[in-house]
């Protein structure tokens, strides 16, 4: 397997794309940047690989599990197996730490006790792993530290109480561990991994045992494939931290375009809401940036507009989609200042509106932003591709198709379920060319 | 790249470093010498005149630049602020009110002396008007006031150019005896008139070196530095006379050795784009902004900015012969009171005759006036030249409003655009993502 890597380093997420000498794509792998983009690259890049092994996975025993439905089935439980390895390999991680962390005069005569309870806390966390990789199971997230954290908190108050230990001291020992665990790229082969998941599938799903008999050669075939990283190339604020040279570099601008263009090759206005800038880019029928305009001096209108949004409503920002899509009418949101907003929406609470129809405006008020970025960048043209996390936001899509039409006439509104890898995956096709070349 | 070590300063630089600074000395005891002060702005400003009077020029507006590039203007803005001016106001004034506000010190660290006459010599933009107004409420000094009409056609008539003459002749002269007490002797304006026509053409030469690949000079950057003489305190003096001869001695020799621009690191290695800029560039972080162009290899082929104070490339001199009316027609000539179109078709000549691979504008958040319709200017300029534009904003001497990470962004982004287009577009197979 000779892999191009994309990796998109952003505000909120880094994003990783694996890409083969077809252009097809192998594999896509994400996290949350945190604060260190170093080791978000690594652990993008893993994922995105450890995704390519799956698609190796699938391509290999296509042939031997005639049927698709059995064949997807069996990989979903092979990498439910596998993510669920992951997690009590960082939930041992995590409890080493912590109790690393609880060392020191401070906790003099209550190290037995604070022990204790991180111990039970880890029991409670590890026993409950199991139903958060079950089929079918909901995460509200897939990474790490939203898992872990949760469950931590729920779990830390009933057992601080029990100890009669300080809850908030618990805590403060898993914010310290947290940082540091998550800060550990994972360790070990992918394909060890997967082999040891393979094993414990059995165990898990006894009905699955003559099927991983079967396809256990093909598996161990498909493992067997050497991946070779041929080119990388980095794209995102975080890029010029990479540890690349400037030829590996590409602006985001570029890559979006070029991956928008990928997606649907009619595209020729991409609008890109990520975490700290709306982009708005005019590509040509190859993918080449002809112009471009971003969100100068104010970031109000960008994907941490709806994040402190979230937070002032006490919501995860997942759920302001959905809830503004109840709305019977818009209220109507004048600021452009993301501060500004979040005055605006109490404001209107106080007044007796409807949440659902004040966090509409909200969204309307974003797009609204983003609708003059595009003007300026020469405005929308056939085919129009929205790209970026806020993509996946149902009610700003809404918005924004109502907008376009009443400004645009009939156009062609792309949004792809993988948008958010957009930028990786221009910069994967970067990776290629640079080596075609 | 040499290292930074190479501050050897080319002899021009120094020689106007010492003009620079003989001035502020100048203007630092020009009331134990007796001497008359005159203060006026960049374009239009009619230096040759005001030598005829023996009187000394203060430049409010390169007072500003001075201490923006001396990283002062930002506690000067506050404090200009603190006394009632809003934060959309122009930040070269907001910096020279807070100045005054603070005792006058200039940017060499002495006090400034009060003007005797503030000259407004050009109205083609407004706020130099309410600034004047402002600092002839402070000083309770003597104003005068030439209006300059406005190229709304785009061209000069002889009306506008005897509109001019006139009050030259009925207002701003007999201002300028009645302050100075000296007498108004044409035939002195004549010889300054005939030093700075010798220096404009040396100074053209200058700029159109840049027309060489690799261009010798970088016609922003440095570009603001070879301005530096004719458009402030010096047009019409030996000194500015003699500045340009070196200069263009040097900049002779660069070209002849094939040798690129000087920048702060050193000489560039290699010129990978050539650009068109318009708009002024940011004082505050100066070397920071230079940096991001020449360390990716961008060279400023030719600016709008440097034609503030003149537009001596398109072939206006001094002319001896008519002063009065040579001086009207360069108050109405400067790239501030051109209309858009005619802007619009100076950047295309410039983007053709210098072979720029496209245009940057760099629009300035306080100034509404100039930046109005700059994004029609990028859109029409693209449109007449299939030549990549792009468009960043941060301010004059306010380091509030300079934002190195996106700016350095949107100019990595856009010089990679350059690269890509230059690639002929080759084909991306567009594989089911």
């Amino acid at each position: 397997m000779r892999a191009f890597i994309g990796i998109d380093l952003g505000s909120t997420t880094t994003k990783a794309v694996v890409l083969d000498e077809n252009m097809d794509v192998l594999g896509r792998g994400i996290t949350n940047s945190r604060a260190n983009y170093d080791t978000a690259c690594k652990v993008a890049k893993y994922e995105a690989l450890l995704a390519a092994r799956f698609t190796l996975l699938q391509r290999g025993l296509a042939s031997v599990v005639a049927a698709e439905s059995r064949l997807e089935d069996f990989l979903g439980s092979l990498e439910r197996s596998f993510r669920l390895g992951q997690f009590v390999e960082q939930l041992d991680d995590l409890e080493e730490t912590c109790l690393d962390k609880a060392k020191g005069d401070r906790f003099k005569g209550r190290e037995a006790a604070i022990a204790e309870a991180i111990r039970l806390i880890f029991v409670a966390l590890r026993a409950d792993a199991p139903a958060l990789f079950a089929r079918d199971a909901r995460r509200k997230s897939d990474f790490f530290r939203d898992l872990a954290g949760s469950r931590f908190m729920a779990v830390g108050q009933e057992t601080a109480k029990a100890a009669n230990l300080s809850y908030d001291m618990l805590l403060n020992l898993y914010d310290k561990a947290i940082i540091e665990v998550e800060n550990r790229p994972p360790s070990g082969e992918i394909k060890d991994k997967l082999l040891r998941a393979l094993a414990r599938l059995i165990d898990v799903s006894p009905e699955l045992a003559d099927l991983v008999a079967e396809v256990s050669d093909p598996v161990r075939a498909a493992l067997d494939i050497p991946a070779e990283e041929v080119a990388v190339v980095g794209t995102g604020y975080g890029r010029v931290t990479l540890p690349f040279s400037k030829e590996h570099i590409r602006s985001e601008i570029l890559c979006h375009g070029l991956g928008a263009h990928m997606m649907y090759p009619g595209t020729r206005t991409v609008l890109d809401i990520g975490g700290q800038d709306t982009k708005a880019i005019q590509v040509d029928d190859q993918g080449i940036v002809e112009n471009f305009q971003m969100n100068d001096r104010c970031a109000a209108g960008c994907g941490r507009y709806l994040g402190y949004i979230a937070d002032e409503m006490n919501m995860g920002v997942h759920e302001l989609g959905p809830l503004a899509m109840q709305a019977t009418r818009s209220v109507r949101i004048n600021s452009t200042c993301t501060v500004f907003a979040g005055a605006e929406l109490r404001d209107r609470l106080a007044l007796g509106e409807k949440r659902e129809d004040i966090i509409a405006g909200l969204h309307r008020a974003i797009i609204l932003r983003a609708m003059s970025i595009i003007s300026r960048s020469g405005g929308v043209r056939d085919q129009f591709t929205f790209t970026g996390g806020v993509a996946k936001n149902e009610a700003a899509v809404k918005e924004l198709r109502q907008l376009i039409i009443a400004n645009y006439g009939d156009v062609v509104i792309n949004i792809n379920p993988d948008s958010i890898y957009t930028g990786a995956l221009g910069a994967a096709a970067f990776a290629r060319r640079a080596v075609a070349n | 790249m040499t290292p930074p070590a190479a501050v050897i300063k080319d002899t021009s630089m120094l020689k106007q470093k010492e003009m620079i600074s003989g001035n502020y000395r100048k203007l630092e005891t020009a009331v134990a010498d007796g001497r008359k002060v005159a203060a006026t702005f960049v374009p239009g400003n009619l230096n040759e005149l005001i030598m005829c009077f023996d009187m000394l020029n203060n430049l409010p507006e390169i007072n500003a630049i001075q201490n923006g590039l001396r990283k002062k203007t930002g506690a000067y803005i506050m404090e200009a602020e603190k006394r009632g001016h809003s934060e959309d106001v122009c930040t070269y004034v907001k910096a020279d009110l807070g100045m005054i506000a603070k005792g006058n010190i200039g940017p060499d660290g002495q006090k400034l002396p009060d003007p005797d006459l503030l000259l407004l010599s050009y109205t083609g933009c407004f706020t130099f008007m309410k600034w004047f107004e402002l600092l002839r409420e402070h000083y309770k000094c003597e104003t005068a006031m030439l209006h300059v009409p406005y190229q709304g056609d785009g061209r000069i008539s002889k009306n506008m150019i005897s509109y001019v003459v006139k009050q030259l002749r009925e207002e701003v002269i007999p201002k300028l005896e009645r302050v100075s007490g000296v007498k108004f002797d044409i035939d002195r304006l004549r010889e300054n008139l005939a030093r700075s026509a010798r220096a404009e053409e040396d100074f053209v030469w200058v700029l159109e070196s840049a027309k060489a690949r690799p261009s010798p000079i970088d016609a922003y950057f440095g570009g603001v530095y070879y301005i530096g003489p004719i458009f402030t305190a010096f047009r019409g003096t030996e000194d500015a006379t003699l500045y340009y001869r070196l200069l263009r001695a040097e900049i002779a020799e660069r070209l002849a050795a094939g040798q690129g621009p000087v920048t702060p690191a050193g000489d560039m290695p290699a010129e990978r784009y050539r650009l068109v800029v318009e708009g002024p560039p940011n004082w505050t972080s100066f070397r920071d902004f230079w940096k991001m162009f020449y360390e990716d290899g961008a060279v400023v082929v030719a600016s709008t900015y440097t034609k503030v104070g003149g537009l001596y490339d398109q072939g206006f001199r001094h002319d001896p012969d008519h002063p009065l009316e040579s001086l009207a027609e360069y108050c109405l000539g400067c790239y501030t009171n051109r209309n858009l179109p005619s802007r619009v078709d100076l950047i295309e000549q410039y983007m053709e005759e210098y072979q720029a691979d496209g245009l940057l504008i760099n629009s300035i958040k306080s100034c509404n006036s100039f930046s109005a319709g700059q994004l029609l200017v990028l859109r029409e300029i693209e449109r007449r030249t299939g030549k990549p534009g792009a468009f960043i904003e941060s301010d004059l001497v306010d380091p509030r409003y300079f934002s190195p990470a996106n700016i350095k962004n949107r100019l990595e982004s856009y010089f990679q655009m350059i690269d890509q287009r230059r690639g002929g577009g080759k084909s991306v197979p567009a594989r089911a993502a």
